[in-house]
Formats: C-alpha cells, sequence, structure tokens
C-alpha cells in the first residue's frame, strides 16, 4: 500500500507501443511528415513525461529544406514542441536576386492539447483521439518577405486535428484542419497581397501498418495562395515509417510541394531521424 | 450421454463419498484453485465474436490460441516490468481463461467461463504501461504461433478497449 502510493508520485517513463506516437511532422509536433497529427510526442503513457527530437532534411528540384527541434510530451495530454526551419535556395538562390545560398529561416514553438479520445483504445467506437493546438512561426527574412508582398515576418496556425487507428484493418487515418496565414507554411512569411485574411487548409493522411515496425502511406495538405508573384501549390507525400527500436525511427518518403516561388514542380527525397523517449 | 446417466446412477446407488468429490472436481478443473462462486457468461468476454472465422483459423484454432495463451503467460512471469502483478496467479486457471476468451472472440465458438474485466483485474494497481507491455509480450507470442499481423490487430482491437476496465491507475 505505501509502496503504491509512493509509486502513484513518480513519474513513468515510456510504456507507449511502437509508433503510436506518431513520427515528427516538419514543423516540430507529433504527425506524419507534412501534417500534424493529434497524438502526442514522445514515449510516455498517461502517468509520465516523454519527448522526441528530430532531424529532417528534404531535397527536392531547386531548394533544399533542413528542419530539425524537439517535442516533449506531458502524461500523453500536453506536447510543447519547438522546430527551426532552413530554406535554403541554393543555386536558386541566384537566380532569384537573392543571392547563391539565400536561406530563409523560420522558428516555430507549438502547442497541442489532446482533448478527447484515445486513437489506440478506443476501437469499438468510431470516436477518434481529437486535438487542438497552435503553432507560433517568426520567419528571419522580414525584408525578403514584404518584398514579394508578404504581410507579415511571423503569424500563428490554429488547428484542430482527428487521429483515427482502424487496429481490425491495420489502418491508421487523420484529418487536420488548420486555420493559417502561412506563405509555403510560413517559410515565405505570412499573409500577402492577394489575400491577407486566415484561410482553412485540410490536412489528411491515411497509413497501412505493414507491420509492428513498418507502417506505409501517404499525405496530402492544402495551402493558401496569398502571394501575387507566385502561385503556391498543395503539397503530397508518399512515406515510409519504420521503427529501429523503441527509441529510434527513421521516415523515407517522395514530397511532391508543387511549385515555389515561379520554380516547378519541386519534387525530391524526404528524409527523418527521430529519437523517442 | 446414456454412459454418464449409467454412471450417474452408479455413484448415486453407493459411492456417495466419491460423488461429493467427483462434483467437486468438475466445479474445480484440474490443476487449478477454487474461485468464490461468480454468474458466468460469454458477456464477461467483454468483447463481441467476429462474425467472420477466417481470422480465427489464421490462429489455428482454439490450439493456436492455447499456445499463445500459455506462451503469453510464461512471458508475463517472466517480464520485470510485469511479473509482480502475475505472482499470484492461478496460472493454469489463466491460460485456460485467456485461451477461452481469445477464442470467444474470434468466433471460434467457444464458451468464456471466466470472471468480467472489471472483476479479473480488480485491486491490481495496473498502469497503462503495464497493459501496454502484456500487448508486446502478446504480440511476441503471436509472432511465435505464425500469426500474420494483419490478423494478430483483428485480435488486438477486441482486446484493446478493454483498457477501460483493465488500467486501474491512469
Amino acid at each position: 500500500m505505501m509502496a503504491g502510493s509512493a509509486g502513484a508520485a513518480e513519474l513513468e517513463s515510456g510504456g507507449k507501443l511502437l509508433l503510436t506516437g506518431g513520427v515528427s511532422a516538419l514543423e516540430g509536433s507529433a504527425g506524419g511528415g507534412l501534417s500534424t497529427w493529434a497524438v502526442i510526442a514522445g514515449n510516455e503513457t498517461s502517468r509520465g513525461v516523454g519527448g522526441k527530437v528530430h532531424a529532417t532534411y528534404v531535397d527536392v528540384s531547386d531548394y533544399k529544406l533542413r528542419a530539425y527541434g524537439g517535442a516533449v510530451g506531458l502524461f500523453d495530454r500536453v506536447e510543447l514542441s519547438a522546430a527551426r526551419q532552413e530554406f535554403d535556395t541554393g543555386a536558386t538562390g541566384a537566380k532569384l536576386g537573392l543571392g547563391k545560398g539565400f536561406t530563409f529561416k523560420q522558428d516555430i514553438v507549438g502547442v497541442k492539447v489532446r482533448v478527447l479520445g484515445d486513437a489506440v483504445y478506443d476501437q469499438d467506437t468510431w470516436i477518434p483521439q481529437v486535438a487542438v493546438g497552435a503553432q507560433w512561426k517568426k520567419n528571419d527574412q522580414g525584408a525578403i518577405v514584404r518584398a514579394v508582398g508578404g504581410k507579415d515576418d511571423s503569424g500563428v496556425d490554429y488547428y484542430a486535428a482527428a487521429t483515427k487507428l482502424l487496429l481490425d484493418k491495420s489502418l491508421v487515418l487523420n484529418g487536420t484542419v488548420r486555420l493559417t496565414k502561412a506563405n509555403q507554411t510560413g517559410l515565405l512569411g505570412f499573409g500577402g497581397d492577394r489575400n491577407d485574411d486566415y484561410k482553412a487548409q485540410f490536412e489528411g493522411s491515411a497509413g497501412w501498418l505493414v507491420s509492428k515496425r513498418l507502417a506505409l502511406g501517404a499525405e496530402y495538405r492544402t495551402k493558401p495562395s496569398n502571394l501575387g508573384f507566385a502561385k503556391e501549390d498543395d503539397w503530397m507525400d508518399l512515406f515510409a515509417a519504420y521503427a529501429v527500436n523503441k527509441t529510434v525511427s527513421v521516415t523515407l518518403a517522395y514530397v511532391d510541394l508543387g511549385d515555389i516561388a515561379t520554380f516547378k514542380d519541386q519534387r525530391g527525397l524526404y528524409v527523418s531521424l527521430q529519437a523517442g523517449f | 450421454m446414456i454412459r454418464h446417466n449409467a454412471l450417474r446412477s452408479a455413484l448415486a446407488a453407493g459411492f456417495a463419498l466419491s460423488l461429493s468429490g467427483l462434483a467437486q472436481a468438475q466445479d474445480v478443473p484440474p490443476g487449478e484453485q477454487p474461485v468464490d462462486p461468480y454468474v458466468q457468461s460469454n458477456a464477461n468476454a467483454g468483447a463481441t465474436p467476429l462474425a467472420d472465422k477466417a481470422t480465427f483459423e489464421a490462429f489455428h484454432g482454439k490450439a493456436g490460441l492455447a499456445r499463445i495463451a500459455s506462451d503469453l503467460v510464461d512471458r508475463n512471469l517472466a517480464d520485470p516490468r510485469i511479473k509482480d502483478i502475475f505472482a499470484t496467479a492461478d496460472t493454469v486457471r489463466l491460460k485456460r481463461t485467456l485461451t477461452e476468451q481469445f477464442c470467444y472472440v474470434l468466433g471460434g465458438g467457444c464458451d468464456y467461463t471466466g470472471k468480467d474485466m472489471t472483476q479479473a483485474h480488480k485491486d491490481q494497481g495496473i498502469t497503462g504501461r503495464d497493459f501496454n507491455a502484456l500487448v508486446e509480450n502478446l504480440q511476441w507470442a503471436m509472432d511465435k504461433e505464425g500469426v500474420p499481423f494483419a490478423a494478430q490487430n483483428k485480435l488486438l482491437a477486441k482486446l484493446a478497449p478493454m483498457a477501460r476496465q483493465t488500467i486501474e491507475r491512469k
């Protein structure tokens, strides 16, 4: 009895089943690769604290994107995340008149709260795990952002996400509605000459669980097109997420980011290495 | 049936002491400890059976489920994370009732004679981490039996909501 009481006050680490905490999304929160899900980062259960760190590299036709960050999961209820993104224009920078290797950097701080449901245990109901969250984003190139028609170098995205594991079908589904003004998720600033209002965007993911360790799937993310100088396209990817062990997981994806800043058909490889605890 | 009745008649005729012994043996299966009386019902299994028998067959029928239940219990007893929870368990009974439960929910036509999930896990102080540790051991046992992953998930989908009755320390 005494031992039980003492134990109740201690934080437990670990305990989540493989991959049930999702992987790290590009913006630092737990999710798929391009989209943010309702799951809480880290391996902790409702009685503990966990977390996740990630490093992600995206190599498309004319640009490269590096992202790294971490997230803390509190009691499988609240997630705090931080990420830095570096959007490297490489040789394309010179063609855009920005200079070779010109890099936009964006910092993102996020908070997410699970409000209802349990994606894993609630297999006898259709009710998904639902979370709401916000992401504060700050771009370091305010002058360039304004020069191309952007209104602001910082912005806040608000979202509601629903994640459902359909275990009897070995499927995981997620849908997220995001209110955002971000141009290319904020890499090109917020708001623009064409539109400066919040617009609801959708992120959809579907994954097939091949084994305990491996999930294959696809994602689609709609985006606003606020800037007059270049239309912005939706993003999509085909991914494979593999849990090497309880700590390390790797996500490989083929991404299609559409047109970015007048450069067409940005397709290529997405690779992300993550460690969860 | 006739032979059974004949046996009963013979016992009734003159082996009263043996009869009482036999009645007790029928109530408590061989090798198991007696338990306090409770109402037996398939509703105690905590999930409705699958309509399709394909999954049950993917588990190699009741014999496969018995091997899985046995491996699961043995692995739990050897698992430092959760062995204390099982330290005082009647493992013979646990293996039997788990086999019945798995067989029932997979539509194998068995009857479940164990307690309901709340009663069966009462006062054990089970946490979500304990629950997941058992799931991992069950996955190990199903892998050992050679059950395909998609079929494994159909059983896990039936068992997962039982977290609500079994996890006491949330």
